[in-house]
């Protein structure tokens, strides 16, 4: 089983004020605002020439690796700073500074090993990097899983047309790749009278109208299953279950080895085979570092069940976009939630459970 | 003192050589480069620049590293006769065995880095600083014992070779402990690669216990047979002594290990074929094509047919004992294999994907030029240790610390 650990990270920050500390980026890097827009200027020495690199050494007690870290940053700071200095050097504030910080984001750990004060600092660099980049102000959340929460999702295959509403929500607000087409949400269009759970002539790349005259419809994702195959095989720890039962990926400690993928018997991970691009004006500012943060070229994703809306108490997009009520969506330690009803009221199935994976994702009929 | 004149010395012996070497090693730069370069425009525009996808998401690298770990788990069939067995006919080559097992296991982890999408977070894999997730993940166990069998078969040449440099012969009670530990580590290692893939039943296709088994045959096949090529090599081109006994006793090793290779395909292929299920889709679409797609067809029959043949020519004696068909022979088998353990038990895995649809695979020249590269990369290593080691076997490279006597002193292993 999943080892479980009840994280309460996010009060610790409330209670201790952790989200108002300066990182120790703030001391070392000028507001922008303040600095004259010829950039490199060096006019009033705020630009850090000189004794910038010791006091990122000294800022804060650190372990090995955020030593390391932080050795290599002072040594790009030093060389940054002596660049500025410089009479050719040509690159801009903003510029610094986002390279200083993907230095520093670089040779961060993983989530799960984070202090709460290691998260908020890489919280703030990566909404500072997405400014920089022009994505607009965007909040990413950490909060973690709510006790006595056991997210759960039910699919009515009477009800559901094939209409992909859902698909086009997910896309939406999971800030998935446009270029390529990206979805987690697949749906099967398949010839009625044929066995329920075989997929072989089913086809998910239909384009006509529908509903389509004989065919019925059934959609994927990934179901989180309480025995997930994908997190065993991870050999850096990047993907994890979290204790409301949600798989999810840490995305900038994947390396891309896309094991996971190899081992999903549900095809639900996806592989950001090139830099992933979502228009500036399309860019879903409500976000999770688990969830639908913006991701970079060379590491997977997957379906987190929305885990920024669902952990607020919202319905993911998929559910919450579906004109035929085909999509329930609940708390399965609640026994008065309408998951609990279906589970309890209908004969439901799940995918290949004879490989037992458990999969939190039931599908039943009217 | 003498570390520094071996090492001066192995520099020279790699770098001295006729004109014929130095358009190979020449040659074997260019290829290295044009990986480079390939490699260059896969950082620079990521994986999309190969044929892989989201459905077939492993491709040509993940086939080489499979297939190149069987080659340098293949070095214990010339380490265990060598050292353990005291075979005196393989004392001579075990060196060339072990120089092989090295090339190939640096070609694995290149084809490993080269596969990754994120290959600068590679620290992540490093315990203490990383995070690997050991003993759960296959992969972590891949990486430990690669790593592990690389620097056995680093060290235990390297120390019987500066020993013999030193005029000295090497300690045996220093050094077979690790010969011993070499042995067991060279079947796990290929054992780890073939759980690696056994261990998915989300893909039908690799989730049988054959496969290890079957990966171990096939390795003691296809990797003596490149020794033999190897050391027919190096008996036509240098003065090293390598004796007929080594390369027909490596011979029937490979004949025999290819006979079992075979009886396995045939289970397999009976398994799939007696009372096909939905498990049995993959297999149809590698032997038959699938709903009209057969882009490997050709290739896995191309390779049963080499396969099978080669392993006849073997096993008829007048063949095996014929140094030119043996050579011959050798190479069809160590293709065939290839062809077999590579493309066409990776790539059918993801095809029909979990959900029943059909996405096909086809390698773009970045891959071409990137595995390329990586190939003569290891072909450079190889020759590069073999040039360094034989002439301190031979007794011509000694440290100039010696005196007379102490040079021509003979040696043991």
């Amino acid at each position: 089983m999943t080892e479980r650990r009840e994280l309460t990270f996010d009060d610790v920050l409330r209670n201790a004020g952790v989200h108002e500390a300066q990182s120790r980026l703030d001391r070392l890097m000028p507001d922008p605002a303040t600095l004259p827009d010829s950039g490199g200027g060096c006019q009033d020495g705020s630009c850090g020439c000189g004794g910038a690199a010791p006091n990122t050494l000294m800022a804060k007690p650190m372990d090995r690796r955020g030593a390391l870290g932080a050795l290599f940053g002072a040594i790009a700071v030093t060389a940054q700073a002596a660049g500025a200095c410089a009479p050719t050097a040509v690159e801009s504030d903003e510029e610094r500074e986002a390279m200083l910080l993907r230095q520093e984001e670089y040779f961060k750990g993983n989530y799960r090993l984070m202090t709460p004060r290691e998260r908020s600092e890489t919280v703030r660099r990566l909404e500072r990097l997405a400014q920089l980049r022009g994505m607009g102000d965007v909040r990413i959340r950490t909060d973690d899983a709510l006790p006595g929460v056991m997210f759960g999702y039910a699919f009515n295959i009477s009800k559901c047309k094939g209409f992909r509403n859902c698909v086009e929500a997910c896309i939406q607000e999971n800030n998935l790749d446009r270029a390529s087409g990206d979805q987690y949400i697949r749906i099967f269009e398949k010839p009625d009278g044929e066995s329920i759970d075989d997929l072989e002539h089913a086809d998910a790349t239909y384009g006509h109208a529908v509903p389509a005259e004989g065919h019925h419809y059934l959609g994927t994702q990934c179901f989180q299953c309480a025995n997930p195959p994908c997190v065993y095989v991870c050999p850096v720890q990047a993907t994890w279950q979290e204790p409301d039962g949600v798989v999810v990926v840490d995305y900038d400690w994947c390396i891309g080895c896309r094991y996971c993928m190899a081992a999903c018997p549900y095809w639900a991970r996806r592989f950001n085979w090139a830099e992933p691009h979502v228009p500036a004006e399309e860019v879903n500012p409500r976000q999770h570092y688990l969830g639908n943060r913006l991701r970079k070229k060379g590491v997977v994703e997957k379906c987190t069940f929305c885990i920024q809306r669902s952990r607020e108490g919202r319905l993911p997009a998929c559910a919450e976009s579906c004109p035929t009520g085909a999509r329930v969506f609940g708390n399965l330690l609640d026994p008065e939630s309408e998951i609990r009803w279906v589970l309890e009221n209908k004969q439901v199935f799940r995918l290949k459970e004879d490989l037992g994976t458990e999969p939190r994702f039931w599908y039943f009929m009217d | 003192m003498h570390l520094k004149w071996f090492l001066l010395s192995a520099f020279r012996s790699a770098t001295a050589g006729s004109r014929r070497y130095h358009l190979w090693m020449g040659g074997l730069t260019l290829l290295m480069l044009l990986g480079a370069y390939g490699y260059y425009v896969q950082l620079r525009d990521g994986l999309a620049v190969t044929g892989m996808n989201d459905h077939v998401s492993w491709g040509l690298y993940i086939s080489n590293f499979t297939f190149l770990v069987g080659m340098a788990a293949a070095a214990v069939m010339l380490v265990l006769p060598a050292y353990v067995l005291k075979d005196v006919d393989f004392t001579k080559v075990v060196l060339i065995g072990e120089g092989l097992a090295v090339a190939a296991l640096i070609m694995c982890l290149g084809f490993v880095v080269v596969d990754l999408g994120s290959p600068f977070r590679s620290w992540h894999l490093t315990p203490i600083i990383g995070f690997l997730n050991f003993p759960r993940s296959l992969l972590a166990w891949d990486v430990i014992v690669l790593n592990g069998y690389l620097a056995l078969n680093v060290l235990i040449p390297f120390y019987i070779l500066y020993s013999h440099y030193r005029g000295q012969s090497p300690n045996p009670k220093l050094y077979l402990p690790f010969v011993y530990l070499s042995v067991f580590w060279a079947v796990s290692i290929h054992m780890v690669t073939a759980f690696l893939l056994a261990g998915l039943p989300a893909r039908p296709f690799w989730n049988s216990s054959l496969m290890g088994p079957r990966f171990l045959a096939s390795a003691f096949a296809a990797g003596p047979a490149l020794i033999i090529v190897m050391l027919v090599m190096v008996r036509s081109y240098t003065p090293y002594d390598i004796g007929k006994e080594a390369i027909s006793k490596l011979a029937m090793i490979a004949t025999v290990a290819a006979q079992a290779n075979l009886v396995m395909i045939l289970s397999e292929v009976f398994k799939e074929f007696y009372f096909p299920t939905h498990h049995s889709l993959s297999a149809q679409y590698l032997f038959f094509g699938l709903h009209g797609h057969d882009a490997l067809v050709t290739w896995i029959r191309t390779s049963i047919f080499l396969n099978v043949g080669a392993t006849i020519a073997l096993t008829i004696h007048p063949v095996r004992h014929n140094p030119r068909y043996l050579v011959i022979a050798s190479l069809v088998l160590f293709f065939a294999i290839w062809m077999d353990k590579g493309m066409g038990l990776v790539i059918p895995g993801f095809i029909p994907s979990p959900l029943g649809e059909i996405v096909e695979y086809r390698a773009t020249w970045v891959e071409f030029a990137v595995t390329a590269g990586i190939w003569a990369l290891g072909l450079f290593i190889f020759t590069v240790l073999v040039k360094v080691a034989l002439p301190i076997e031979m007794g011509q490279s000694r440290s100039p610390y010696l005196s007379e006597e102490e040079r021509s002193a003979p040696l043991s292993h």
